[in-house]
């Protein structure tokens, strides 16, 4: 089990904190003062009671429905696992953020079949597009089922449980040699959407390529990422949570918290760890501990959030 | 990367001739590239005025291939093959619109 306590370093509330993690179980966060802090790997049913009290919300990524690959012959079937173990949480959450990849070719009866086994947590779902979802060539499959009241390609923004919550799209008109894109246009869009905010008010951004740098080498970055994060800077807590790298990886800096949630697909490899992040074998006793979902935890004036990555098997 | 000699060449007109289903494609006037581990395979091709190039996805993720305003392949999922015949002198870079990071070059003389 990988994973390292950066809580008690002496780190000043102004200095730049950043840290990865790659976790297996689950990792807790609680955010204190605008100052994060890991509680360190615990096992899922610890976190299930942890995160009781306060609103709870869960992150589901990177369904790839219609993937039938060696990684993993039945995709479909690892979401509705993950679907069951979402019925089976103690403490029900408010509703679901999709990041993405839903689909693998984004056909009609992948989207079909997706919606048939998401539907069964009985959740609200706010979903943002990944790439594999806009493979239609007009992207009307997506639009037309989960579109509406959205901006431009799809993003929007809402408010729940007094946390202000920013959809936001950065898989098209990606450019030659480039990364993730979230274009002027919605861009010009956020800023609007964040002016006025209190500063207090906390932000979950989420979408689907992770809107920092991981690793460009494999395009896992946004090119204007930078800019959406400006606008959130003076904001006492940020989290930003996105899919696409299929594997659980943390990095705080600052008030900001970015986390990526795992696949329920297929796993993919750490940065550079292989010649290529496509798809990646590993024994089947093994792949249920790399797939699963993340449940985050928010307790009002406390300012406290936290996040529990559960794979779908220990 | 497989090319026939004047001579190969016409033997396997000669035996396409025979055979019409068999394979006399791999002249100089049909080239090929791979995309294989997120690689485009050659990444820079040189290639004669009428050369068709075909790109095979062999990964388990779809890709594309698009040249700005050239050409611009559909979602190719695993082994599906894309082809496209250059008609004019240039060079054309190209990438693949779901991973950009992919770039590769026909340089068409
Ligand atoms: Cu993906």
């Amino acid at each position: 089990m990988s994973g390292h306590d950066h809580g008690d370093d002496g780190v000043s509330r102004r200095k730049v904190l950043e840290c990865m993690t790659w976790a297996g179980t689950g990792v807790l966060w609680t955010i204190t003062g605008g100052v994060p802090r890991s509680l360190g790997i615990i096992d899922s049913a610890e976190a299930a009671t942890a995160a009781a009290p306060g609103m709870t919300f869960l992150q589901i990524s990177d369904s790839h429905v219609g993937f039938d690959k060696p990684a993993n012959p039945n995709a479909l079937g690892t979401l509705e696992e993950a679907v069951n173990k979402i019925n089976a949480m103690p403490a029900k959450p408010s509703f679901m953020i999709h990041t993405g990849d839903i689909t693998h070719l984004s056909k009609a009866s992948e989207f079909d079949n997706a919606d048939r086994i998401i539907s069964q947590s009985k959740l609200d779902v706010h979903y943002v597009p990944g790439e594999h979802d806009f493979l239609d060539e007009e992207v009307k499959f997506y639009r037309d089922r989960y579109g509406r009241g959205t901006k431009g390609a799809g993003w929007y923004s809402f408010d729940a449980g007094g946390v202000h919550f920013v959809g936001l799209v950065n898989v098209v008109d990606l450019k030659a040699g480039g990364l993730g894109n979230l274009g002027t246009e919605q861009l010009a869009w956020l800023e609007d959407d964040l002016r006025g905010k209190s500063k207090s008010t906390p932000i979950v951004l989420f979408a689907h390529i992770p809107l920092w740098t991981v690793y460009p080498e494999w395009g896992w970055g946004t090119d204007d990422g930078g800019r959406a994060l400006e606008f959130v800077k003076g904001f006492g807590s940020v989290t930003v949570l996105n899919g696409h790298i299929h594997q659980v990886m943390q990095k705080v800096e600052g008030n900001v918290t970015f986390h990526t949630a795992r696949s329920t697909a297929f796993p993919q490899p750490a940065p550079g760890a292989a010649p290529s992040p496509g798809p990646m074998k590993v024994e089947d006793a093994k792949l249920r501990s790399m797939l699963g979902v993340a449940s985050i935890n928010f307790k009002q004036n406390e300012q406290r959030l936290a996040i529990i990555d559960t794979p779908l098997q220990g | 990367m497989k090319t026939l000699n004047r001579r190969d060449f016409s033997v396997a007109v000669a035996a396409a001739i025979l055979l019409p289903v068999t394979t006399a494609r791999a002249d100089d006037t049909n080239m090929e590239v791979h995309i294989d581990n997120f690689v485009f395979q050659p990444a820079e091709l040189k290639i004669k005025v009428g050369t068709t190039v075909t790109w095979t996805n062999r990964d388990d993720i779809p890709h594309t291939v698009v040249s700005a305003g050239k050409f611009r392949s559909k979602a190719l999922d695993t082994d599906d093959k894309f082809s496209f015949t250059f008609t004019e002198a240039g060079d054309y870079k190209y990438f693949c619109s779901l991973h950009p990071h992919m770039t590769g070059m026909i340089k068409v003389e």
